[in-house]
């Protein structure tokens, strides 16, 4: 289908301060694809996805997004297709109530109030939610905003779900919740993180981005195991990886410890 | 009083609204318009006027009780404000020194009889407009203004206002800490040092801004807050709000304290 389609063509974008973000991306994801974007910090991950709803528009390439090419004009267009998750759960929830928030995206769209209601209920439900429903966003726990964050933007069921470091704010066990939620995810889902365990538990495809280009496009197992080309990138392999790598030597001397 | 025992200020008053009372219940168009009524009433009132003020103290002391809002907690709010009226009045005793008698030959300047007048309705104004906020979620208050026909860029400057008031404090506190740790007593805590934190507060604050709007146009946000919230006035609202008119009209147009003492000197007689 080519209504979930995210497409960069040599996209090069300036800041106004003239630093260059990005210079020369190109990717296509398909529909039901997910994608992480890594990259050391300040390589341009959160440029690029901020391009992905039209937040920022590129100085030279061409953005599509579904079938429409990325243009000021087309912008609330294309927002309403893709839902974006932001770093910072304080910014994403600006509604008195948490029940305001979720409603703000569906009541945008137009949707009829008990529409919005049932659909509010069903989110908070997902991500575990519900008996928060009618608290301000400051009397919540960071891993609380986090999901409710989540929440309201499933609310507008987008086709494609972008996310920055969805699992920076949470504790062990909701980010767990977290990663099973978006395996169940079944539209395309493009997440920038560091945390490379979640990329590769979530993620078929990975990108990684080096000063605005992108220096390693492919499947994720491959990429977030070459230990050269993370660490040349100022990251390194994911835990679960390196458990694997080092392990020997390891178990050889957990077992020397204990006899 | 440190920043962190401020920020739970008002934190507290905050969660003082979340509270269930039979006030807390009222609808908040109710209780914005009493709070409206009775502020507009006591101000009403010529500037030497002091014992026709006396019986308004019922409203707030009613409402406290009802509310079972902590009567210190207001105090020390309205004492914290109070220097403004204070100096706005302390002058009057000096200026107007028309000498007025009180009661068998006992003279008195009418400016210290003005500052009093002015004091009791200070007094009673914010009592009121804290009783207000004390006893309703802010939210509500916005949403109630809403419906009485305050114009949406109001509103919504105010809804934010709530919202972020907790999360810009909290910032600052993050930086008030992160100075006094590395200040070692007094240095580092002077006026220059303040004068950039609170630059800083402001970059910071312009760049959550930005990162705020971008938020709301990704969900669709086109100028237009919608509100589903809903607000109901029943019976027990329509009775609060005409009680509280009543009892404001009979005080404005009858003199209810003269009426009392004439009572009580003839069953005295």
């Amino acid at each position: 289908m080519s209504h979930h389609l995210v497409a960069f063509d040599s996209v090069s974008f300036c800041y106004p301060d003239g630093t260059e973000a990005l210079n020369g991306v190109s990717f296509r994801i398909i529909h039901g694809e997910s994608v992480g974007i890594v990259g050391a910090n300040g390589a341009g991950k959160s440029t690029i996805l901020m391009h992905m709803n039209g937040y920022l528009l590129p100085s030279s390439g061409i953005i599509t997004i579904g079938d429409l090419q990325l243009t000021k004009k087309t912008r609330q267009e294309i927002r309403r297709k893709v839902g974006m998750v932001f770093q910072n759960p304080d910014d994403q929830l600006f509604m008195p109530t948490v029940f305001d928030d979720v409603a703000f995206g569906p009541l945008n769209l137009g949707l009829p109030e008990e529409k919005v209601r049932e659909r509010v209920d069903e989110v908070l439900k997902i991500v575990g939610c519900l008996s928060l429903k009618d608290k301000p966003p400051h009397h919540l726990s960071s891993g609380q905003k986090s999901s409710v964050a989540i929440a309201s933007v499933i609310a507008m069921q987008p086709d494609i779900l972008v996310m920055d470091e969805p699992a920076s704010n949470l504790d062990p066990k909701s980010r767990r919740q977290l990663i099973e939620f978006l395996k169940d995810f079944e539209h395309t889902k493009v997440i920038a993180s560091h945390d490379l365990d979640l990329i590769l538990d979530v993620c078929k495809r990975c990108i990684v981005i080096r000063d605005g280009r992108i220096v390693a496009d492919g499947l994720s197992h491959e990429i977030l195991s070459d230990r050269g080309l993370l660490e040349e990138n100022n990251l390194e392999l994911p835990l679960s990886l390196q458990r694997v790598a080092y392990g020997n030597d390891k178990i050889m001397e957990g077992e020397r410890w204990t006899t | 009083m440190t920043f962190d025992e401020e920020y739970f200020n008002i934190g507290y008053l905050d969660r003082l609204s979340y509270r269930d009372t039979v006030v807390h219940r009222l609808d908040p168009r109710g209780k914005v318009i009493a709070t409206m009524i009775f502020v507009i009433t006591v101000i009403s009132y010529p500037k030497y006027e002091v014992i026709p003020l006396v019986p308004f103290f019922i409203f707030p002391v009613l409402l406290i009780t009802l509310s079972d809002t902590p009567f210190k907690f207001v105090l020390k709010k309205m004492l914290i404000v109070s220097p403004f009226a204070v100096f706005i009045g302390i002058f009057n005793p000096l200026f107007d020194t028309r000498a007025v008698t009180l009661a068998d030959g006992v003279l008195i300047s009418a400016g210290w009889i003005s500052f009093l007048s002015l004091l009791i309705k200070f007094t009673l104004t914010t009592s009121s407009a804290l009783l207000l906020i004390a006893t309703t979620s802010f939210p509500g208050i916005c949403t109630a203004l809403q419906r009485l026909g305050v114009p949406a860029p109001f509103t919504s400057q105010l809804f934010f206002l709530y919202r972020y008031i907790f999360v810009l404090m909290e910032e600052a506190m993050r930086i008030v800490r992160a100075r006094d740790l590395r200040s070692f007593g007094s240095r580092g805590t002077d006026i220059k040092v303040f004068v950039r934190l609170i630059g800083i507060l402001f970059v910071r604050t312009v760049e959550r801004a930005e990162r705020i709007y971008n938020a709301m146009l990704s969900r669709g946000f086109r100028g237009h807050i919608p509100s589903m919230r809903q607000l109901r006035f029943t019976i027990s609202d329509a009775i609060f709000v005409f009680l509280t008119i009543a009892f404001l009209s009979a005080l404005r147009f009858f003199n209810i304290t003269e009426m009392i003492g004439r009572f009580v000197q003839e069953l005295a007689v």
